[in-house]
């Protein structure tokens, strides 16, 4: 049995989704794009051109929950399924759209730069606890204007694993796109199996900006996999109760995935959201807020409800510095992978959602492993359980040698990294009495010596550079960085 | 008998009760009180006890924004007033704030344009999703001090820079200070761009507005 988190009562999820479709009519949603205006209008939706506001019938919204795909895969550079969206599978991906990298040296945030991007995803490549890649944090020495398909350009130059990335504009969304069809080969391939999820992000509340509905069509359009990022802030732009907060998180969604299947009938579309406690003394949006841990398990659950793919942002720490504050905001993982998230977004993430740090994503790691062990749950195993063996063994057993012990241990317990301290007190003693973060930071070390370069060919990679140049001439910037420090 | 109405208004600001506040307001004019004392010793003696409350950590941020509220809507009743009268209000200064085009985000813009207006500035909200001319046109009507642009995204951070821009083609650039905000905003971003100043939450953009306008900081809600 899987264990399962379900904070909703069956009767409180059927009113909220109930109130959020009621929201789509009255009074709408406020829609800043017109191809999507005109695609709801086409649909029979009520469009009021001058306010930019469509009133969304819950019929129509509900043929759109009736074409999204329930599930889709995710594939990796050597072309394997590697992210199952659907059901209750789990994955990982680090926290992504980070401004900041905290330093190594100084534990200070700073700006990052071309060589902390690529670091950082080989790490995340080598993490095994971590499913797939994001486009985490931009980088300081391109401009602005190409800040969002930078990053792609560089995961997709050291990466295997599948990637959660998005557009800042609506150009270079088409650039990303054109990335990943120099990797994958073709439009179509790309549109059978997908290596990237676009995150999309309604604007709360009950908004949509031109840009990011702009990329939602525009990834319908190539079929390529969108996730919703509604972003409700209790009390701030959103109903101060968790489940009010929910209500306008659905409705948001529930637009979404209808724009989306709307341009694109079975075009993959993921239930997803960054939704967070407003705190009502700083004015700021603690990840590490009970609260907000909550919503999202809550939100989770109704897009279940609705037989979505879902997505949860969590693992993330308010913290400064990783410390325990930092450890314990983090291990909101598990709340995460209690509720049945299939993608969860967070790790390495910290400063709320806009710093990362390599030795908290190896520290997180640890947090993500034993999450997935805690939900593959608690098997019997075999009948009798146990009752022949521990007869067998009586009262002075020692079940190490036993063959019982031998076929099941790997499988039962879970094995942490050294990062993990349980070493007794001399032998830690004796090699250093280091902290987490000193171990964190020698499995960084360890892990990054062993990284095997991506499976990308060179034409390829000339390729990428040839696509990135282009739109980074555009911006005034003539020559790109250098990728030959590794 | 003013001093009476004087703590009823101050009262109200406390409470956050902005039908009190506008109710009140209506009441002193009609019983021919001074405007301008209504608002200094009663409205501003209630946001004052609002933000030693607030600062305690007694009061949260609903109870600050309704203060500020119920604040607003008095003074919105007495200015008429006040300018029949022939008496001017002394205020900070005057600041038009928005949060930048393609942007829909207002809740941070909101915030410190109440405690703005908490701390004795004039401000002029124009709203979310506002193109640098929008900015412009409103800069022009009140002539603004300050200008603050508020970006919550990564993708629309660079709106800040085009309005900065379009401040210097129109001629404005030296006769208005620029202030920026918001998530990804950093300080080095301000400095690249050319904006005056960077405050990272409301109450150091309180500090920062004083700064611009050469007033010593006297903050009623830190």
């Amino acid at each position: 049995m899987r264990p399962k988190l379900n904070l909703l009562s069956s009767e409180l999820v059927q009113q909220i989704i109930g109130e959020g479709f009621a929201l789509l009519m009255n009074p709408g949603i406020q829609v800043h794009n017109d191809e999507a205006l005109s695609l709801l209008a086409d649909a029979g939706a009520e469009v009021d051109k001058e306010n930019k506001i469509a009133k969304i019938p819950e019929k129509i919204a509900r043929q759109a929950l009736d074409t999204r795909p329930s599930e889709f895969y995710l594939y990796d550079l050597d072309g394997n399924q590697a992210v199952h969206y659907g059901g209750d599978s789990l994955q990982f991906t680090p926290g992504s759209g980070g401004i900041t990298i905290l330093d190594s040296e100084t534990q200070k945030q700073r700006q990052a730069l071309t060589e902390d991007y690529t670091k950082f995803i080989k790490l995340v490549e080598m993490l095994p606890q971590i499913d797939a890649q994001s486009t985490a944090f931009i980088t300081s020495d391109v401009p602005e204007g190409i800040g969002d398909l930078y990053r792609l350009y560089l995961a997709l130059n050291f990466m295997r694993k599948p990637i959660i990335t998005g557009a800042f504009e609506k150009e270079t969304w088409w650039t990303m796109k054109d990335m990943l069809v120099a990797v994958v080969g073709s439009e179509k391939e790309l549109a059978e199996k997908p290596i990237a999820v676009f995150d999309v992000c309604p604007s709360p509340p009950l908004k949509w900006s031109d840009i990011t509905c702009q990329n939602l069509i525009d990834c319908a359009k190539y079929n390529i996999p969108a996730q919703l990022i509604s972003m409700p802030m209790t009390g701030a732009n959103s109903p101060v109760t968790l489940a009010g907060a929910v209500v306008q998180h659905t409705a948001e969604s529930l637009s979404g995935v209808t724009i989306n299947q709307l341009v694109n009938p079975g075009s993959p579309i993921v239930w997803g959201g960054s939704p967070a406690t407003f705190d009502m003394r700083k004015g700021t949006t603690p990840m590490g807020a009970i609260g907000t841990w909550m919503m999202n398990c809550a939100y989770v659950q109704v897009g279940k409800e609705l037989g979505m793919p879902t997505h949860s942002y969590l693992g993330m720490s308010d913290a400064k510095i990783v410390d325990a504050q930092c450890g314990l905001e983090s291990s909101s993982a598990f709340f995460a992978a209690l509720a049945g998230a299939n993608m969860v977004s967070g790790s390495g993430m910290m400063d709320y959602e806009s710093c990362l740090s390599y030795e908290k994503i190896v520290i997180d790691a640890e947090t993500l492993g034993m999450a997935k062990r805690l939900v593959a749950g608690i098997d019997g195993r075999q009948t009798p359980i146990a009752l022949n063996i521990i007869q067998e063994l009586g009262h002075n057993g020692s079940y190490l040698g036993h063959p019982h012990t031998k076929k099941w241990f790997r499988e039962e317990l879970y094995f942490p990294s050294d990062v993990i301290d349980r070493d007794t007190l001399e032998t830690w003693e004796k090699k250093g009495s280091k902290s987490t973060w000193d171990r964190a930071q020698d499995r960084m070390k360890e892990l990054l010596t062993k990284y095997q370069p991506s499976p990308i060919s060179d034409e390829v990679k000339k390729e990428l550079r040839d696509i990135t140049t282009k739109a980074a001439n555009k911006v005034g910037m003539e020559k790109l960085p250098d990728l030959s420090f590794d | 008998m003013s001093q009476e109405m004087f703590d009823k208004l101050a009262e109200a600001v406390i409470e956050g009760e902005t039908n009190d506040a506008e109710s009140l307001a209506k009441e002193a004019l009609k019983k021919g009180l001074d405007p301008l004392l209504c608002i200094t010793e009663g409205l501003t003696k209630g946001i004052q006890e609002v933000g030693e409350l607030f600062a305690l950590g007694e009061y949260f941020l609903p109870e600050l924004i309704s203060g500020a509220n119920a604040m607003k809507t008095a003074i919105d009743i007495f200015e008429p007033a006040l300018l029949v009268g022939g008496q001017v209000r002394e205020v900070a200064g005057t600041i038009v704030i928005g949060t930048v085009k393609g942007d829909l985000h207002e809740i941070g813009k909101t915030l410190v344009g109440t405690m703005l207006t908490a701390n004795g500035f004039k401000v002029v909200d124009i709203g979310a999703n506002k193109s640098a001319s929008e900015f412009i046109d409103a800069i022009k009507d009140s002539g603004a001090d300050i200008v603050g642009a508020s970006a919550l995204l990564t993708t629309t951070m660079l709106q800040q820079k085009k309005l900065i821009e379009a401040l210097v083609e129109a001629g404005l650039r030296d006769k208005v200070k620029v202030m920026v905000g918001g998530a990804p905003v950093t300080e080095s971003f301000c400095k690249e761009i050319g904006a005056d100043g960077y405050a990272e939450n409301a109450t150091s953009a309180i500090d920062l507005a004083f700064r611009l306008v050469d007033v010593p900081v006297k903050q009623t809600t830190s």
